[in-house]
């Protein structure tokens, strides 16, 4: 009885806010009218601006209060915004499918909502005294006309789709640009400088051999040396590349073989059932190689687990540990590392970590094989 | 002593023969992929074999599957496994049969060919030569605290992982710069807190080094 009570007042105060913020929609609406052609004298492209902006949380707030009201989540449709100049700017949000969406909700809410507010605001109070009839009708119509207009539809839907995929292209082809930078460098200053240096070793050597060859077996020694140092170089750089028990094994098998070689227990547990596309393997390896080495640095961790589960075309990393927890995805490099390194496979990562701990990092990865 | 060689590469596989056959090994068969390396060690039962982790059909670990599998069915076959890299997990895949006479070296390591030979003798002989980079991953693991591994000393786990490398106890003493005495006085005290039971000596070796491998 109290409790109903309490729900009729509170769709009344709605309905009162709802109003407050209907008219500021009249007011928003009559200023992005009366910008667009004073775009022509410049005026127009700030207070374009500043309405469109103004807007946003305006809508934001609708999305939030009418989605609870009808009980369902309704996800916000904007793109990104753009850097740049104020015009740069102001376009980005224009080619947004989700402003024109906004702007015609803007204009509904401003006229049929400020009616559907004020007659909300009679019906609350009606509410109140007739008790026994059922409450927040007109509330309820305002909110199904919020979510008709502000949830995303394949349209905005679409453009976040095609914004978030170009992102992740173009953070593909940095990384592996990067990656063969460093590949190069790598060999040009590791193995291929140490094969000069055999070389030089061993030319020394055949020259000294009948003059001196105490001298001629301290160069062929030094030889040897060098050529297992290039060889340790070229193994470290493989492993980079690509591990070779990623390549025996499979991905449980390389990570087991990971875990065995680190300082704390880690314990391995799969339900996968032969092995995954290389290109998913790789990219799983190294996300868990990542996520086991910022457990090993960083967490102060006395055990761990990993748990590699493949479900439903979607294959689950998930690493726990005891550790003392406060990761930040949006701090540790490491973790955007992961982060990048999944998206390129529209891939997520999730991150728990409580100060005082435990961790645990959820990665997933689409896999349909 | 008779050697049984795998090794895809003609290259390598002909340096191994002329290595071998060098130092008074004789060189049964040298094959170059996996199926004819279990028939070889099956046909041959040669006193070594001298494997390459990869080999063809398939690229992969054909090698070490051979030689387990030659192993499931000739027990203490001794087998050197070689590779260009080395990964604490085959090494205890190797040695999960208990039986010794197992080695597992990185390539490089034949380019020191009087400690190659000394590692060849040691796995025919039944003792085990593991590559010093797979005790030396051992030794950043910090073990769970009720392992029996975790009551040696420092310079008992200095010992151990010698062992593990395939050291003989004179090896050991010269390594360490103590006497040969006092290096048998820490295996029995090794043997001792791993709670080994008295047998040969050989093969109270190979258990010590099994427990450190799993530790």
């Amino acid at each position: 009885m109290l409790k109903d009570f309490v729900n009729r007042i509170r769709l009344l105060l709605w309905a009162g806010a709802a109003l407050g913020l209907a008219i500021v929609c009249t007011v928003v609406f009559l200023l992005t009218v009366l910008g667009f052609p004073l775009v022509v004298v410049w005026v127009g492209i700030p207070l374009l601006f500043a309405m469109i902006v103004t807007l946003r949380p305006i809508a934001n707030v609708h999305r939030r209060y009418a989605g609870a009201l009808i009980g369902r989540e309704v996800g916000s449709p904007y793109l990104r915004p753009t850097g740049g100049n104020l015009l740069l700017r102001l376009r980005g949000l224009l080619v947004d499918p989700a402003t024109w969406r906004d702007l015609a909700w803007l204009a509904v809410n401003g006229t049929v909502g400020l009616v559907l507010c004020i007659v909300g605001i009679v019906e609350g109070i009606l509410d109140l005294i007739f008790w026994w009839l059922p409450p927040g009708m007109m509330v309820r119509v305002h909110a199904y006309l919020a979510c008709a207009l502000l949830a995303p539809n394949e349209r905005t839907s679409l453009a976040q789709r095609v914004q978030q995929l170009t992102e992740s292209r173009a953070e593909t082809v940095d990384t592996s640009a990067a990656e063969l930078r460093r590949i190069e460098r790598d060999l040009h200053d590791g193995a291929q400088a140490r094969l000069v240096a055999l070389g030089m070793s061993l030319g020394l050597a055949e020259e000294q051999l009948a003059r001196d060859p105490d001298s001629a077996r301290a160069l062929l020694a030094e030889a040897r040396e060098t050529s297992s140092a290039a060889l340790a170089e070229l193994r470290d750089l493989v492993r980079g590349i690509h591990p070779p028990v990623l390549a025996d094994r499979g991905l449980v098998g390389a990570v087991r073989a990971l875990c065995l070689a680190a300082p704390i227990p880690i314990e391995v547990t799969d339900d996968l059932r032969g092995r995954l596309p290389a290109p998913v393997e790789s990219a799983a390896y190294f996300a868990l190689a990542e996520a086991v080495t910022n457990v090993i640095k960083h967490s102060g961790a006395t055990a761990a687990s990993v748990r590699i589960e493949h479900r439903e075309g979607l294959l689950r990393l998930q690493v726990s540990d005891d550790g003392a927890g406060g990761a930040d995805e949006s701090r540790g490099t490491g973790l955007r590392g992961i982060g990048r390194r999944l998206s390129a496979f529209d891939g997520g990562l999730d991150v728990t970590s409580p100060a005082g701990g435990p961790t645990v990092v959820t990665m997933t990865l689409p896999c349909t094989a | 002593m008779r050697v049984v060689i795998a090794e895809d590469l003609a290259l390598l596989r002909d340096g191994l023969i002329r290595l071998l056959e060098a130092h008074d090994f004789e060189v049964v068969e040298a094959v170059d992929n996996g199926p004819s390396l279990l028939r070889a060690l099956t046909t041959h039962r040669p006193d070594v074999a001298v494997v390459d982790v990869r080999l063809p059909p398939t690229f992969t670990d054909e090698g070490l599957r051979a030689a387990i599998e030659a192993r499931a069915q000739l027990p203490g076959l001794p087998v050197l496994v070689l590779s260009q890299y080395v990964e604490q997990l085959y090494a205890r895949e190797l040695l999960a049969d208990r039986s010794g006479g197992v080695g597992y070296l990185l390539k490089d390591r034949v380019f020191n060919v009087g400690q190659f030979i000394d590692a060849v003798r040691q796995v025919a002989a039944g003792g085990t030569a593991m590559d010093p980079e797979v005790v030396a991953q051992l030794l950043t693991r910090r073990s769970a605290a009720d392992e029996p591994i975790t009551t040696l000393t420092p310079r008992e786990r200095d010992v151990l992982g010698l062992m593990a490398e395939g050291r003989s106890n004179a090896a050991i003493a010269a390594r360490l710069f103590i006497t040969e005495k006092a290096v048998s006085k820490h295996t029995n005290s090794i043997f001792t807190r791993l709670a080994l039971p008295p047998s040969e000596d050989d093969n109270r070796r190979v258990l010590a080094v099994l427990a450190y491998l799993n530790g």
